[in-house]
């Protein structure tokens, strides 16, 4: 259970600049989730952590040390990668225990070892099969056990279910959180989805454009996000933003919408902002004070998300029950005014 | 409109009427053909004489078919083991990621464009005793230094293995780099984490990946070994007298100038046998991979 | 813990988190089928000159020193005149330079009964090739696409006969079709030999258009038959004009095997269309008297000529040739 410090860290690849001035904190025991689009850096990040990028400044600090010139194998993590990477000629238990014997780990140290990870991910069976006669699932816990073994202080993992199928991954989303809370050790996971992420982090590090945009439990991302990309990154569907002005006196007006923020989200300076509301917190209701038109109506099951058009604005509204609406039809709404988030219409910054 | 709509259906088997002929008449036939005048006692012209196996034992009876041979199993232990050797150390110490990659790739990979005969003279002319390279050793100050295993009985073969070693290492190379570049990054990251030396890596974990790409390579190297007639020709024609006859320059010998096509056509079948033997296992894997 | 050799394959994948990603990543190449370059290594921060990286480097030099030495002599001994090679030093460049070799090899040297020089093997090497080529470009092209979206019964079977018999020894079947071709009246004659090449190209032809043509979707060939598309349409139309970059490797492959042929020309061309390889073989081999080594040098370079130069000027597409043509299916 180590813990992990960034410090001003900058990373090269080729001509660009990928990642620049980072700081970052990984307390010991937390589950950290890096998470961002395709090419903010992410996986970079993980990457130089881990040792196989060197930084071009900076340092890393691992368990207390520095580890910014160290070699992978010496830095105390072990890694999960999105293809698994097993070595596959050799069999699930070869897998998990190469390293260790090249080390020189005595024999019953191994067995130790593998006979716990391999407990732990339900692998007993499969101890003798080879990579090929495994299916994604298995081979995924085999990746997860090959790091297990290796007692580490942190343990990174790089999009290690986005080749499994829907089904498939949120089953192992699930044993990788009781596996977190059977061990406590410390692990940084990297990944694109942001329900992963949501279900899985103790911490979330939001990045866009190798930079971080915001650190925070996931409810502080997803109720106060600090910009407008993280506001609407996370949450699906996605955070409706309103183009409008606040006045002096604290309301909103954008287009046909016109609202009066609580309390909790103002004080905001007087000029031009933007509204942003999630389609959870726009209620149906016929006595909301908002009229909009019905443009068009998802069915999912458990709830609806019906898409509404005010004024030049389209918004989604959630709605749980299953009254019936149709394209066209006229109805009124209410936006809750206590979660609503405003941001500055030029840097999107949260107001 | 029937006729038509007829030739439509047919098309594609009109279209390989080609392939059809060229496998049945030219491969098959030409072979079956072949297997039948081993059987005769044909000298010039194919005749009717029917003898069995004679002629196989007139072959292996015959001194310079025994020679051709031994000689081309001892060129063929060696040709193939060198041009792996070769080919893959190439391959792997190219992949280190040295610059000039391209130009050594390039280096490497031209002896392939040349012909047999070509490589066969120039190697011919490098080796020659005295105006070649042992030539220049002793000029470098080793006057007792002398090259002329092209002219000795019992070294000649050996000049022909570095003559074409010299042309096909580059084509192992190729394929070799090939094979390694489709190894999963990921893979050498996590050896990379586990601590394991890259010698090792290439040793326990690349190498047995690389099987298929082995396999081809040795199926490639082992067929050229049995063809092997041009390289010869050119380079030694076959001697110093026939101390470096290979089978398939015993079979164009008595087909055209000795007048023995029974025996040489007897030749051609056995020739046959170890290039069948080669085949067979790839034929029973790709059967197994369609069935499956 | 030595870094003496870096892994070669790291920079690769963590190229790919900074491109567009598009779902599950696969290497920044995918599957490769061929040698993609290395990477250009980004990082400039301290080159690692340790023992092993020299060594790799003495190596890879030494051995293209091996590799270039028989080119260096060929193009040295060529421009000497026999006087300096007489002297010794094959390595040693020559004093006076001197073009006469590479006349008299073109125009001079006897060839068999005429001494007119390898020019004559240049121009039945060009006539031989240029149909082969194009014929069996042809119908590689259509074996290939009709075994990969037609398959029709026992097409398979044939093919495997024609892929087993591109391993065979030429020897096995070589006198039965000296005898058929005797019969047709066409022995010794250029329709002979171009017929030849084309039966002995063929197996590599179409195995290289048919893996082309598996890796084309077949929802493009469904799509043409919905349209109304029948054998030949598709082909002419859809196919062939998609084809370009392996008719080009095709064409290197083909003219490079045709031009470096040896025995069929040999036995199949006649004495009028020796091809220049063969020719060649006659001015070295069968010279009585002193051997002019520039001279022979000067032929060997002139016959080698042309693929070598059709080697440097498109490499990268003679690679691509190898690894198409050395996978099977």
């Amino acid at each position: 259970m180590a813990k992990v410090q960034l410090h001003k860290l900058h990373i090269r690849l080729g001509e660009r600049d990928i990642i620049r001035d980072l700081d970052l904190q990984v307390e010991p025991g937390e589950f950290l989730v890096l998470l961002g689009p395709s090419g903010c850096g992410k996986s970079t990040l993980l990457h130089s952590i881990a040792g196989l990028v060197e930084p071009a400044g900076g340092a890393i600090e691992i368990g207390g040390h520095d580890m910014t010139d160290a070699d992978p194998s010496e830095r105390g993590i072990g890694m999960v990668f999105q293809s698994y990477a097993l070595y596959p000629t050799m069999t699930v238990e070869a897998n998990m225990s190469f390293g260790l014997r090249i080390a020189g780990t005595p024999r019953d140290e191994i067995r130790r070892r593998v006979a716990r990870a391999a407990e732990m991910l339900q692998l007993d069976a499969l101890l003798a099969r080879k990579p090929a006669q495994l299916s994604g699932g298995q081979r995924q816990r085999v990746a997860i056990g090959r790091a297990l073994v290796r007692e580490a202080g942190v343990f990174l993992f790089d999009e290690p279910l986005s080749n499994l199928d829907a089904k498939l991954r949120a089953e192992l989303r699930r044993e990788l959180k009781l596996l977190h809370q059977a061990l406590g050790s410390t692990m940084i996971y990297v990944t694109h989805d942001q329900v992963e992420a949501m279900t899985l982090a103790s911490r979330i590090v939001v990045m866009e454009k190798g930079r971080i945009q915001q650190i925070g439990t996931p409810a502080e991302v997803y109720e106060r996000p600090a910009n407008r990309f993280v506001a609407g990154f996370l949450g699906a569907p996605a955070m409706a933003f309103i183009d409008g002005e606040v006045d002096g006196a604290g309301h909103f007006r954008g287009d046909a919408i016109a609202l009066t923020p609580a309390v909790g989200v103002l004080p905001v300076p007087a000029g031009a902002v933007v509204l942003g509301v999630r389609p959870e917190h726009v209620a149906i209701r016929a006595d909301g004070p908002l009229r909009a038109e019905v443009t068009l109506v998802e069915p999912m099951g458990n709830h609806q998300v019906v898409w509404l058009r005010c004024g030049r604005h389209a918004l989604g509204a959630l709605v749980h029950d299953m009254r019936s609406f149709a394209p066209g039809d006229q109805v009124a709404f209410a936006i809750d005014a206590a979660r609503v988030s405003l941001f500055d219409p030029h840097d999107g910054q949260r107001r | 409109m029937k006729a038509a709509r007829l030739a439509a259906r047919l098309a594609p088997h009109t279209a390989l009427l080609p392939m059809a002929l060229t496998a049945i008449v030219a491969y098959l036939g030409a072979a079956a053909w072949t297997l039948y005048i081993s059987m005769t006692g044909s000298r010039t012209f194919p005749s009717g004489r029917f003898i069995g196996l004679a002629q196989y034992g007139r072959l292996f009876d015959n001194e310079r078919w025994m020679l051709s041979l031994h000689n081309l199993a001892v060129y063929g232990v060696l040709f193939v083991a060198a041009c792996l050797a070769i080919g893959f150390l190439l391959a792997v110490f190219i992949d280190q990621r040295v610059r000039g990659e391209g130009v050594f790739r390039t280096i490497f990979l031209y002896p392939y464009a040349m012909s047999f005969v070509a490589t066969g003279l120039v190697w011919q002319w490098l080796l020659t005793p005295g105006d070649g390279i042992d030539g220049v050793v002793r000029g470098l100050g080793f006057p007792g230094f002398s090259f002329d295993w092209i002219v000795r009985q019992d070294m000649v073969i050996y000049t022909v293995v570095i003559a074409t070693v010299w042309q096909a290492s580059g084509l192992v190379m190729a394929l070799m780099l090939a094979g390694l570049r489709g190894v999963d990054p990921d893979i050498w990251k996590a050896a990379r984490l586990d601590g394991i030396p890259p010698w090792r890596v290439y040793a326990r974990i690349v190498l047995p990946m690389l099987w298929p790409t082995i396999a081809t390579v040795l199926l490639l190297l082992s067929t050229a070994v049995v063809k092997l007639y041009d390289a010869v020709v050119a380079m030694t024609q076959g001697g110093p007298g026939t101390a470096s006859e290979v089978p398939t320059k015993f079979i164009m010998d008595h087909l055209f100038l000795r007048s023995n096509v029974g025996l040489a056509s007897a030749g051609a079948v056995v020739l046959l046998v170890p290039v069948l033997a080669l085949l067979a296992p790839y034929a029973y894997a790709r059967a197994r991979k369609e069935a499956a | 813990m030595s870094r003496s050799i870096q892994p070669p394959a790291l920079d690769r994948d963590v190229a790919a988190p900074v491109q567009p990603e598009h779902g599950p990543e696969q290497g920044p190449v995918g599957p490769a089928p061929l040698p993609a370059r290395a990477p250009v290594r980004g990082r400039s921060r301290r080159r690692r000159w340790n023992p092993a990286r020299i060594g790799i480097y003495v190596f890879l030099l030494g051995a293209a020193a091996f590799f270039l030495l028989p080119l260096y002599v060929m193009v040295v001994t060529s421009l000497k005149p026999m006087i300096e090679i007489r002297q010794g030093g094959i390595l040693a460049l020559p004093h006076a330079w001197t073009f006469e070799p590479w006349r008299q090899a073109w125009s001079g040297v006897c060839t068999g009964a005429a001494c007119e020089g390898i020019r004559g093997g240049f121009r039945n090497s060009v006539w031989i090739t240029v149909p082969s080529t194009l014929l069996a470009i042809a119908i590689g092209a259509v074996n290939g696409y009709a075994l990969s979206f037609w398959r029709p019964r026992g097409a398979n079977l044939l093919f495997g006969i024609l892929l087993a018999g591109a391993f065979v020894p030429v020897q096995v079947m070589i006198y039965p079709l000296v005898r058929v071709m005797a019969l047709a009246g066409i022995f010794g004659s250029l329709p002979a030999i171009v017929l030849v090449h084309l039966v002995f190209g063929m197996p590599v032809m179409t195995l290289l258009f048919r893996n082309y043509y598996a890796g084309v979707p077949h929802e493009l060939f469904q799509a043409a038959r919905i349209d109304g598309g029948g054998f030949w349409r598709i082909f002419l139309q859809v196919m062939l004009p998609m084809s370009l970059p392996i008719v080009v490797v095709a064409a290197i492959m083909q003219v490079t095997g045709v031009w470096n042929d040896y025995i069929l020309g040999l036995v199949f061309a006649g004495r009028d269309n020796l091809p220049m390889t063969v020719e060649l073989n006659n001015v070295i081999n069968t010279t009585t008297g002193t051997r002019q080594y520039n001279v022979n040098m000067a032929a060997t370079i002139l016959t080698a000529l042309l693929p070598l130069a059709l080697y440097f000027f498109s490499g990268r597409w003679f690679v691509r040739g190898i690894a198409a043509g050395a996978v099977k299916g």
